[in-house]
């Protein structure tokens, strides 16, 4: 069949079987391979991507069911050669030691500070309770995660001051 | 690498077109809803359906209102939508406290409340909350549709009574006054199945027990739930004694058996604690006032 999906802001096209997982998808028919695919169980988290704005589990979703659909990858975060404030976090905190479980945490926890700018420590693990992580024992990903919260906050307030002048 | 096997793939926008499209591809088409049960089934060739109808865009079955003197909720409704609900956590807290530990937030973005019901795993945890609330399930078929009564709906696990050419579209639920509910559940991990769960409401008349529903879930209950337990409770006083006669008749009338997640007895012993405690619970919200 043939599928019409908006991955990053961009038409994609392809010609593919019905049982084509998402994560395949992006992965081998685009080449962005920054969505891991890990457990294949629909377990670990590390394929989440954004189905029209909401983290969900590539690996456990048809390729078909994302046509017409818009769908947001890690690659997707960097804008113009500036990283998310969210990435320059994990960099800052050391959120990440093999990376593989990095590019679905960074797409869960967007999508959590985008509906809630400010997460308590408890919110955050409850946020990422569907993406493992083998390296870090999470304390680095929760400080990651507040870093990128307070870092944004500091932004809103400056870009307030400024319009205010 | 795991891959489901090869099925064509069909599309519906509306539940006619659903209905009409089950029609048209007989008893080897499924239902695509989440997906978060199918495909990991298919994955493991437990399923090999022909053909999927792909249910997403059936916006018209993602709501959850009051209709009159019952809240209804559509098939498609994704769990993330029932743990938000503010007219659920009004009537009935169950839902709350059920959907914070049905799987992981991401599985909840996508997991409907039609595929829970439908896929019918003996551990599913809806399965245990409409038990005990004793909700109706409306299947439709291009016949017309007709309502059976959740604690009516199982046949046996991975099995129910939606027919050739029948869809779920809607569960409802009573609303009841003077209510309090709970649900508890215990599992191994953060995310996981549950070892043994249980659901509760009580409804009070003065300090005695006008009405009740309990569910339990993961330990072979007959319909997810224990009538004798709750014929033990109601019209009796709201008492210590006659919760803990209902939690260990629970206890005796359920059949787990041993896996994995623990033998026979621990499982057993699990059932008399959390019945006990959802009970508790819902009688002191329902006294408190609060769902
Ligand atoms: C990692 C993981 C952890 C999980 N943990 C839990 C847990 O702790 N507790 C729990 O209860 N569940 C758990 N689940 C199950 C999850 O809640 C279900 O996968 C999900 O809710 C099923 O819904 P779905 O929409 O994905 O159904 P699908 O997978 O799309 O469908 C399931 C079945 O129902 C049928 N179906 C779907 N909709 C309809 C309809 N409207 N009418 C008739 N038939 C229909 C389909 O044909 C299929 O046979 C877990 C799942 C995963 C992947
Ligand atoms: S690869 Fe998708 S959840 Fe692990
Ligand atoms: S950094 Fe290695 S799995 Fe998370």
């Amino acid at each position: 069949m043939r599928v019409t999906v908006t991955v990053n802001g961009a038409e994609t096209h392809a010609e593919i079987e019905g049982r084509l997982l998402l994560i395949h998808y992006l992965r081998d028919n685009l080449g962005l391979t920054g969505s891991h695919w890990g457990c294949d169980t629909s377990n670990c988290g590390a394929c989440t991507v954004w189905l029209d704005g909401v983290p969900v589990k590539s690996c456990t979703t048809l390729a078909a069911m994302a046509d017409g659909h818009e769908v947001r990858t890690v690659e997707g975060l960097e804008v113009d050669g500036v990283l998310d404030p969210l990435q320059q976090g994990f960099m800052e905190e050391h959120g990440l030691q093999c990376g593989f479980c990095t590019p679905g945490m960074l797409m869960t926890i967007r999508a959590l500070l985008d509906r809630d700018p400010n997460p308590d420590e408890a919110t955050i693990r409850e946020a990422i309770s569907g993406n493992l992580c083998r390296c870090t024992g999470y304390e680095n990903i929760v400080r990651a995660t507040r870093w990128a919260a307070a870092h944004e906050a500091a932004a809103r307030t400056a870009h307030q001051e400024e319009a205010l002048v | 690498m795991q891959v489901p096997p090869p099925f064509e793939y069909q599309r519906a926008g509306t539940v006619d077109e659903a209905i009409a499209l089950l029609d048209r591809h007989g008893p080897e088409a499924r239902l695509l809803a989440g997906g978060h049960s199918l495909l990991p089934m298919m994955k493991l060739r437990l399923a090999r359906p022909e053909t999927l109808i792909d249910i997403n865009g059936l916006s018209e079955l993602d709501y959850i209102r009051r209709d009159g003197d019952e809240i209804a909720i559509g098939a498609m409704t994704r769990h993330a939508s029932v743990l938000a609900s503010a007219l659920l956590a009004e009537h009935y807290h169950i839902f709350v406290e059920a959907e914070r530990v049905i799987a992981d937030p991401l599985v909840r973005n996508r997991g409907t409340v039609g595929g829970s019901i439908c896929h019918a795993d003996p551990s599913e945890d809806l399965s245990a909350v409409f038990a005990a609330l004793r909700g109706n399930a409306v299947i439709r078929s291009a016949r017309g549709s007709r309502t059976v009564a959740l604690r009516d709906f199982h046949v046996g696990p991975y099995e129910t009574v939606v027919g050739a050419g029948e869809m779920l579209t809607e569960v409802r639920v009573p609303i009841r006054t003077r209510t309090g509910s709970a649900f508890e559940k215990v599992e191994r991990r953060a995310g996981d199945w549950s070892i043994a769960a249980a659901g509760a409401f009580v409804q009070l008349d003065g300090d005695m027990v006008a009405d009740v529903g309990i569910g339990i879930t993961a330990v072979g209950a007959e319909q997810f739930t224990c009538v004798e337990a709750e014929e033990a409770l109601r019209g009796r006083a709201a008492s210590d004694e006659a919760v803990a006669a209902a939690a260990s008749s629970c206890a005796a009338g359920c059949r787990p058996s041993a896996d994995q997640r623990g033998p026979e007895d621990y499982k057993r012993h699990l059932v008399g604690v959390l019945v006990a405690r959802v009970l508790h619970r819902s009688i002191a919200s329902a006294r408190g006032g609060v769902a």
